[in-house]
């Protein structure tokens, strides 16, 4: 019993830390006040450049390097269409999803059934990892759990703690206010973007140089859809964050325990949309959660510099 | 950092696509003045305090603090310089702590926790200047005054020695505005400067010593307060040049047809704006409001056509009860209404021009067949618009938004008028068009009323009111102040009641 515990939370982190990295990146893009609902596509895009590099160069690693590059570049188009040229956020982030997943489809071809020979290893914390049950599930894991959480920590800290911090927030909530206090909001509104995307191209590594080895078209499998919901089920707080990729990574797991006892895995499949449903339920029959629930004010309206 | 000593603004112009907003405006202000810079709306007074910001850049003229020049790109520059302004809508993260909103873009406050940093400086000139915040609080949870104050705290701890308010006491409640008031006197002790912006002379003359005028872009004069009267002030920031009345047909005003009594509205903040208003508009005339704007018209008009909610009062049609009904109700009892936004709220801008000639009626025949729209009627209704009232379009199927101001006018006017009202109802009609459409549009006022209907008729402008009307209302803070005969009072009066003094006998009460 204790080992089947123990081997369903385990599965449970490895589910949720690309749930983690891309709702981090898209917490901070749309506390800018930018919607990218390409995060599916971005995810592909890192998922093919982080195997492909690590294919080649043998080196895990350095496909992890690749995959945050290629997904900050391809969120540079959505920046670029949104903040400069202020086209509607939800067309570009869907145009982004469909360029994501099709490009990736096309370069990742020749690979499909060759295994890569070395994926991102687990490292074993000494001590720590003979603690029971705890031990195996949080200090017995691959670069990118510790990776996930430490930065996951990071953009909460700036985020609340620090002048860049206040900063991004001001620029979602009131951008003019912000250039009156003399802040780049076109620059803040770029990086930001460009961050949700190295996030979001991080997790797609982990998904084929350390989950699996392999490449599949179509391996995210929905993860960035779910990461939208999660931004919005963390109410776009990076300590909420943490709770809801681990909760969802659960839910994930769950579908696989549950499939025995007869339960289709297309009910299961709707577990992660029920409870986001059901937590904007939960606030908006409060109006003290109505109030939390709001997101961020200017969120999917483009800024134009000195209009009314 | 070298405090201003003296700051001169020399021969500020500057243009607006075509328009002279500012016009060889010189202005000075020294170490512990509090200037005064009254005008009407439209009289050029924010413009130049947005130069002296650095939100727009003078065509001539330029700026001396301390008898060395200041060139400001940008506002971070007049920041810098020791110069800080106060919007009339504050720039204020509404989500944000009042920590972070002040640490928002500020240099000195340390990467790492600056909330930590910027509490202490908060109590510090909390104390110094009497400006009571909780730091903690967000900033939806305060008042409009204790906003204020916040933006009076972001500016102070970034050094401003040069305070500029634009209509620091509109938002305000009257207490609200006594504690801003024994602020600034406590800044100005403390070798600050402010200049003040505003239209009402109550507040000039009781916190100011300096005061200038402005009016049409020009200043019309400069003056230290001991040394004006108000009824000086008033006849600068009006000015004299009032031409006769246009031509109208003798027509006999006959019953009242439209009744207000006792009308109080509140303001989208809640607050008291109209308060126990009453007249009465006669057939066949066309009665005017004057009066600086943002004392109320604007709710009142919402309040009689049906857009917002009265508190107390009547409001009655032709003998008949129609306070609080909605506003089809209402436009279905013979009111039109010409509103103050004319893009925003009298038309649909990006709808083509033909749909818009009908709105209002486009539910009805000959418009539309229960379920279809009578396209044919429509657009031949649009066209009899364009012929009859000069409409300037391309053609009837470009978007509202395409046509200048003037044709937008005209369009909603021509709308108005077609439904044949018992009474029209016109905001600001000739706010900011060409001397042309204002004309055109006037004269249609007085046909409207030639015809046998009743014209309310809201207007900053004296002149045009001056023109057509044949009763004009003063209204200050949301009362009437007194009605007056336009061919037979005097003007200086009438100002006096726009800057909220009681009438004093002046021409003939009607």
């Amino acid at each position: 019993m204790l080992e089947i515990l123990t081997s369903i939370l385990v599965r449970t982190v490895v589910a949720g830390t690309p749930l983690l990295l891309g709702t981090m990146g898209e917490v901070v893009t749309e506390r800018a006040g930018i919607l990218n609902l390409g995060i599916e596509g971005m995810m592909s895009f890192g998922a093919v450049t982080g195997f492909i590099v690590t294919f080649t160069t043998g080196n895990p690693w350095l496909g992890m390097m690749a995959a945050i590059i290629a997904g900050a570049l391809i969120s540079l188009i959505h920046a670029f269409v949104t903040v400069s040229l202020r086209a509607n956020q939800v067309v570009s982030g869907l145009a982004l999803t469909m360029l994501g997943i099709g490009l990736s489809g096309l370069w990742g071809k020749p690979y499909i059934g060759r295994p890569l020979s070395v994926k991102m290893h687990a490292i074993e914390i000494p001590f720590l990892s003979k603690i029971p049950i705890l031990g195996k599930v949080l200090f017995y894991q691959d670069a990118y759990f510790y990776l996930s959480v430490g930065l996951g920590i990071l953009v909460w800290f700036v985020m609340k703690h620090t002048k860049v911090g206040i900063t991004v927030r001001s620029v979602g909530e009131n951008p003019k206010a912000a250039e009156t206090m003399g802040i780049n909001v076109t620059m803040v509104k770029y990086l930001c973007v460009m961050i949700g995307g190295a996030f979001a191209g991080m997790a797609g590594a982990h998904l084929s140089t350390a989950y699996s080895k392999s490449w599949i078209e179509g391996m995210t499998s929905g993860r960035g859809w779910i990461v939208i919901a999660l931004t919005i089920f963390a109410l776009w707080e990076p300590s909420k964050a943490f709770i809801g990729a681990y909760v969802f990574g659960g839910i994930f797991v769950i579908q696989y325990v549950l499939q025995p006892l007869g339960i289709s895995p297309n009910l299961l499949a709707m577990l992660p949309y029920l409870t986001t449903l059901g937590v904007l339920l939960f606030y908006g029959l409060s109006s003290k959660g109505q109030r939390k629930m709001s997101a961020p004010a200017t969120l999917g309206e483009p800024y134009i510099r000195g209009s009314r | 950092m070298e405090r201003i000593e003296i700051l001169e603004m020399k021969d500020i112009t500057k243009s607006f696509i075509g328009v002279k907003a500012n016009q060889d405006v010189n202005l000075v202000i020294e170490k512990g003045d509090i200037l005064g810079l009254l005008g009407e709306n439209g009289a050029g007074k924010t413009t130049l305090m947005n130069v002296l910001y650095g939100l727009y850049h003078p065509d001539k003229g330029h700026i001396i603090v301390n008898g060395k020049p200041l060139y400001l790109r940008s506002p971070k520059d007049s920041m810098k310089a020791g110069i800080g302004m106060i919007h009339q809508h504050f720039m204020l993260v509404q989500k944000h702590t009042v920590l972070e909103n002040i640490a928002l873009g500020f240099d000195e406050a340390p990467f790492f926790f600056p909330q930590r940093y910027m509490r202490k400086q908060i109590e510090e000139y909390s104390q110094k200047f009497g400006l009571n915040v909780d730091p903690n609080k967000k900033i939806w949870e305060l008042s409009a005054g204790e906003q204020q104050r916040v933006e009076i705290l972001k500016t102070l701890i970034r050094n401003a020695d040069l305070l500029i308010m634009d209509e620091p006491t509109s938002v305000l409640t009257p207490q609200e505005a006594e504690e801003l008031f024994d602020i600034l006197r406590k800044m100005i002790n403390n070798g600050h400067s402010v200049i003040l912006i505003s239209h009402k002379l109550e507040e000039i003359t009781s916190i100011c010593n300096r005061v200038m005028v402005m009016r049409k872009g020009k200043v019309t004069g400069t003056a230290l307060i001991k040394d004006v009267s108000k009824v000086d002030l008033a006849r600068m920031m009006i000015g004299r040049e009032l031409s006769g009345s246009l031509e109208k047909k003798e027509v006999k005003p006959g019953k009242p047809m439209l009744e207000v009594s006792n009308l109080s509205v509140n303001s989208d903040q809640g607050l008291p704006i109209v308060q126990n208003l009453g007249f009465n508009v006669l057939w066949g005339e066309i009665f005017g409001i004057a009066g600086v704007s943002g004392n109320g018209q604007r709710e009142m008009v919402e309040a009689i056509t049906g857009l917002r909610k009265s508190v107390t009062g009547s409001v009655s049609l032709e003998g008949k009860d129609i306070t609080n009904l909605t506003a089809r109700d209402i436009h279905n009892r013979g009111i039109s209404h010409v509103p103050e936004e004319r893009i925003k709220f009298g038309t649909v801008a990006n709808l083509p021009f033909f749909e818009n000639s009908v709105l209002k009626k486009h539910h009805k025949t000959p418009f539309s067949n229960r379920m279809l729209m009578n396209y044919p009627n429509i657009r031949d209704h649009a066209k009899n618009l364009v012929a009859k009232y000069n409409v300037d379009a391309a053609s009837i199927s470009v978007p509202v938004k395409n046509l200048s101001g003037g044709n937008i006018q005209k369009l909603i006017l021509g709308r108005e008028i077609s439904s044949e009202p018992n009474l029209l109802i016109a905001a600001h009609p000739t706010y900011g068009l060409d001397v042309g459409a204002a004309e055109f549009i006037r004269k249609e006022l007085i046909n409207c009323r030639d015809r046998g209907g009743s014209v309310l008729l809201v207007s900053e402008d004296l002149e045009e009111l001056f023109q057509v009307c044949d009763r004009i209302a003063v209204m200050f803070e949301g009362r009437i102040m007194g009605i007056v005969d336009p061919n037979n009072c005097n003007i200086d009066g009438i100002g006096l009641m726009m800057a909220g003094l009681e009438q004093q006998n002046q021409g003939e009460n009607i």
